[in-house]
């Protein structure tokens, strides 16, 4: 394919959804680990309340007041979960449930109730977001990279997801040695002195930023797929953290990647005329990657029995 | 306009709906308590997204055949059948592989999902009358639904509610007590299916009404809300019953009763009432209940413990054990015990020397396990075992108190 | 008795001062029975100290509330006269091992490390001097062959020997270990014993809760014995005898058991 189509078309929306599946595994893996890997789900419903409340009370589509709404919309539904879990004696499980129910609703009929009609705002959008269409117009072929102008035209998508990245990246560099301790040891995490209760918010913070950032290019479900899928297959092929880390890294890429060209290419090979959504796409691969892995993996049974029986 | 919708007033179709959802609500309060017993509540939530693909599959499906697709009937079939295999895939993933069953939930959950949101824009893109209106199954859609719609609603819920009355003991057995019900030869594995064959006939019946993502909240909440008010199981099974119903009726007659309030998510808020409702105010379980417990208990250990320091001459180090006996006139102001604190105090520690021998004593065991370090000796024993006791103990015999 | 408690505390404050681990009015309930009512404890110096008592007795609990791993309702707890959060770095606490999830993905040798924590912060590299000193501490467990393995792939003996030799990687004065010998084989339990008898030897102090009546005499020092309050504490001598034993076990605890042990 030449560099006139597929940068303009292409290298944006392929980058941010690498950079966005990358972003959820990264926290995913310890989420995992910790038998939270549900809490991702509940952080992504609550995404829509969130920017919704956030556009009401500023009244406009803007991309800081949303991302600030939906992340305070996971914190509230984190602390909620927690509140319910402890006070009403409730299993965690169906805390969740309660609290992510409740707020998805709250924000669906705050939408219904609210005059968007003239925005861009409506719950198919946030649920399953639109990939496709954060393309750099300006882009004339690989060459407009170096091309001040042109990168100015950048979606603005890119580098915000670029940053989170980033900002997850060092959280995790940050507390690596941390969130091991913890994850696999609370009780002696809490002996060494590590404040494990909030490395644990810390760690849920990080993961709602990641969702919050990707929803707007993959929607708030299929969030989910990038947080639980690649740290789960990464799991099958390996008993070491770091690699797992790697793997799980590998299998994001791969799932993006895979994901956006069949979803965008895999229609026209077939013969049919129109994409279909790539945001879905890259949560099926990443599924196919995880049945794969959980049917060949070298590390899929659990430790104890060696693998292979 | 509200009161009109409660009592059935506004149109057949309303009514039609307000009945289904009532049917549906208990049948999902029923059927939420087994799984919350049996600590799977989020297994619904993969079971509802599951249901996607297969809405947009039978849809495919069903246009291939020459029909127009949107057969109520045909799209929910189609849904049970995808939600099956999700449940088989999730159930495979556990089973077979490390992974735990939250990880094999969200994963089953978002993959399903982001398959079924591939084939509703391949629906699109064949350009078969716009979307068919498939989007309504993610958050429910009541508007403009069909008479026979809201008669298979109807009818799905009262065969839901059916089998449920025809099943309910060996799956309360199983939901509250696996292995016992194992070793009474019931066939647990296929119960733990039927359970599941149960949450997802009640899905599939309430994509329409509630929609696939809120679905889970009719599951869940009344059975969680239940559970506050009762210990025993098949009370929180009725409770639940009686909280779903109720939710989903007012939810579907407030919705129909002002435009602008679509029905599944007030459904859910309503719901949510009743929990938030039931966690505040419940007479045991509740957080008011339990708040006031709390205190209560904590201000007897202090007190308690205040006590046998002060008659065994120890200092005390909690600022709050001071205040305690300070307030109840047991020491004053400068720390040093008053008269009646010095009674009480020897009292106490009287009590501590005649637990120690019942509770040595194996004559005693059944009294001696009750002991937590603030019952009274004279609730558990006669006052002739007591003076039986203080025989035993010597010393000076006058009891204050 | 018109004694005013400032009298009394200054005496006290001495003794806790030197102890290592000392505990006053410490109760921990889980729900509204207490499974630890009002203990007072006063872990002596540079000896081996067993907690002793029933199944249920609060045993752990009591362990975990010293160590802040569980909110007590009420209590004080110094550690060598200072309060537990500034002396964090002499406590190495060697959790059951029933509490971690085996499946983790991490070796032998990772889990070692992690009782350098504290040592290398929250960035520091790991050199091969830390290498080198997890080495050695598994060496000293006897475990120095299986480094590299995944902890699952362990038996539970040998868990609980890795879980010993991270206690060991922490350098602490103070060791509290939570039923380390709860279904361990007999190598394990011998190599466990002669770690915490030279760590006593290197002037340690050593906690251990213990489940095992008939081994009390032989391992250690002093006992403590707990049946949700205080029943007895001192030395093996003083603190290990029928009466005691019975008043910790009362009737779940045969007479011709208690008339054997307390005759070793």
């Amino acid at each position: 394919m030449s560099g006139e189509e597929f940068v303009p078309l292409s290298l944006t929306p392929m980058l941010i959804g690498i950079f966005a599946a990358v972003a959820c595994a990264l926290p995913g893996n310890f989420l995992l680990l910790r038998r939270q890997a549900l809490i991702g789900d509940a952080i992504s419903h609550v995404v829509l309340p969130g920017i919704v409340v956030a556009f009401l009370m500023t009244g406009m589509i803007a991309a800081w007041p949303m991302m600030l709404g939906a992340a305070g919309a996971a914190i509230v539904a984190v602390i909620l979960i927690e509140a319910i879990r402890r006070l009403g004696r409730i299993e965690p499980g169906a805390a969740m449930g309660v609290v992510f129910t409740t707020m998805f609703a709250g924000g669906v009929l705050l939408l219904e109730q609210s005059d968007t009609s003239t925005v861009h705002l409506d719950v198919e959008h946030a649920l399953y977001g639109n990939l496709e269409s954060l393309i750099w117009l300006d882009a004339i072929g690989w060459s407009s990279l170096f091309d001040a102008t042109a990168l100015a035209q950048l979606p603005v998508e890119l580098p915000r997801m670029a940053l989170t990245l980033v900002g997850v990246c060092l959280f995790i560099a940050l507390f690596w040695r941390a969130l091991k301790i913890s994850t696999f040891d609370e009780g002696f995490a809490r002996t060494m002195g590590i404040r494990t209760n909030l490395l644990g918010l810390g760690l849920v913070i990080t993961a709602a930023v990641a969702a919050v950032a990707a929803f707007d290019a993959v929607g708030s479900i299929i969030v989910i797929a990038m947080f639980i899928c690649p740290p789960a297959a990464a799991r099958m092929m390996t008993n070491r953290l770091e690699d797992q880390i790697g793997w799980s890294v590998l299998f994001a890429v791969l799932s993006a990647v895979l994901g956006y060209v069949l979803a965008g290419y895999g229609p026209l090979w077939l013969g049919a005329s129109d994409a279909v959504s790539a945001a879905g796409m890259i949560a099926t691969v990443s599924g196919v990657i995880l049945g794969v892995a959980a049917r060949f993996g070298p590390c899929r049974s659990r430790a104890g029995a060696p693998a292979g029986i | 306009m509200l009161l009109d919708a409660l009592l059935l007033q506004l149109g057949y179709n309303a009514t039609l709906v307000a009945i289904g959802a009532a049917l549906l609500g208990t049948a999902a309060g029923i059927t939420g308590t087994f799984l919350f017993l049996r600590k799977r509540a989020l297994v619904s939530d993969a079971v509802s997204h599951a249901t996607l693909p297969g809405v947009c599959i039978a849809f495919l499906v069903m246009v291939f055949l020459g029909g127009d697709g949107r057969n109520l009937a045909g799209l929910l079939l189609g849904s049970a059948v995808t939600a099956g295999i999700g449940l088989l895939c999730m159930n495979w993933l556990t089973r077979n592989t490390r992974l735990a069953e939250d990880a094999a939930i969200g994963a089953v959950l978002s993959v399903f999902f982001g398959l079924g949101i591939v084939l509703l824009t391949v629906i699109q893109t064949l350009g078969v009358g716009r979307q068919a209106g498939l989007e309504g199954f993610l958050l429910g859609s009541t508007a403009g639904m069909l008479y026979s719609d809201a008669l298979v609603i109807a009818g799905g819920g009262a065969a839901a509610l059916v089998m449920i009355l025809l099943t309910r003991r060996p799956m309360t057995l199983v939901a509250f007590d696996p292995e016992y019900a194992t070793a009474r030869g019931l066939p647990v594995e296929r119960i733990d299916m039927l359970m599941m064959g149960l949450v997802m006939a009640v899905t599939v019946v309430g994509l329409k009404i509630v929609g696939l993502i809120l679905i889970v909240a009719l599951l869940i909440i009344p059975a969680v809300t239940a559970r506050f008010w009762t210990e025993r199981s098949e009370h929180v099974v009725l409770l639940a019953g009686l909280f779903g119903g109720l939710s989903a009726y007012v939810g579907a007659a407030l919705s129909a009763s002002a435009p602008n309030l679509p029905t599944g998510p007030i459904i859910v808020l309503v719901s949510f009432a009743f929990f938030a409702l039931s966690l505040f105010l419940a007479p045991n379980r509740g957080v008011l209940a339990a708040v006031l417990r709390h205190l209560k208990f904590q201000r007897r250990v202090h007190l308690r413990q205040g006590l046998l320091a002060l008659a065994q001459g120890h200092a005390i180090y909690e600022s709050l054990t001071l205040r305690l006996l300070r307030r109840a006139g047991l020491v004053r102001a400068d720390g040093v015990a008053t008269e009646r604190g010095r009674a009480r105090a020897s009292k106490a520690l009287r009590d501590e020397r005649r637990w120690e021998v019942v509770r040595s004593d194996m004559a005693h065991e059944a009294a001696a396990a009750l002991y937590d370090g603030l019952r009274d000796i004279e609730t558990v024993l006669t006052q002739d075992q007591i003076q039986e006791i203080d025989r035993q103990i010597g010393g000076p015999h006058e009891v204050l108190s | 008795m018109t004694v005013t408690l400032a009298n009394i505390s200054a005496e006290e404050e001495a003794c806790i001062a030197k102890s290592p681990l000392s505990i006053r009015g410490l109760t921990v309930t889980y729900g509204e029975k207490p499974a630890v009512f009002s203990v007072d404890m006063t872990v002596q110096p540079g000896q081996m100290t067993a907690i002793i008592g029933p199944n249920g007795a609060g045993k752990s609990t009591m362990l975990k509330a010293a160590l802040g791993i569980v909110p007590p309702v009420s209590g004080r707890v110094q550690v060598f006269g200072r309060p537990l959060e500034e002396q964090r770095a002499r406590i190495a606490y060697v959790p059951q091992r029933a509490s971690v999830d085996w499946d983790f993905p991490t070796r032998v040798i990772d889990v070692v490390l992690m009782g350098l924590y504290r040592e290398l912060g929250l960035l520091g590299r790991i050199g091969r001097s830390h290498r080198a000193k997890a080495m050695d501490c598994l060496e000293r467990v006897g475990m120095g062959d299986f480094a590299e393995r995944q902890i699952g792939q362990l038996s539970g003996g040998q868990q609980q020997r890795v879980f010993l030799a991270r206690a060991l990687a922490q350098g602490a004065d103070l060791y509290l270990l939570d039923e380390p010998f709860a279904g361990v084989d007999a190598a394990t339990e011998k190599a466990i014993i002669s770690v915490l008898k030279s760590l006593r030897e290197a002037g340690k102090t050593v906690v251990v809760v213990h489940h095992d009546l008939a081994t009390v005499v032989e391992y250690f020092d002093n006992v403590f014995l707990i049946n949700t309050r205080r029943v007895a504490e001192g030395t093996v001598a003083e603190a290990f005898t029928e009466a005691t034993l019975q008043a910790a076990y009362g009737g779940r605890l045969a007479t011709t058991q208690i008339d054997k042990l307390a005759r070793v």
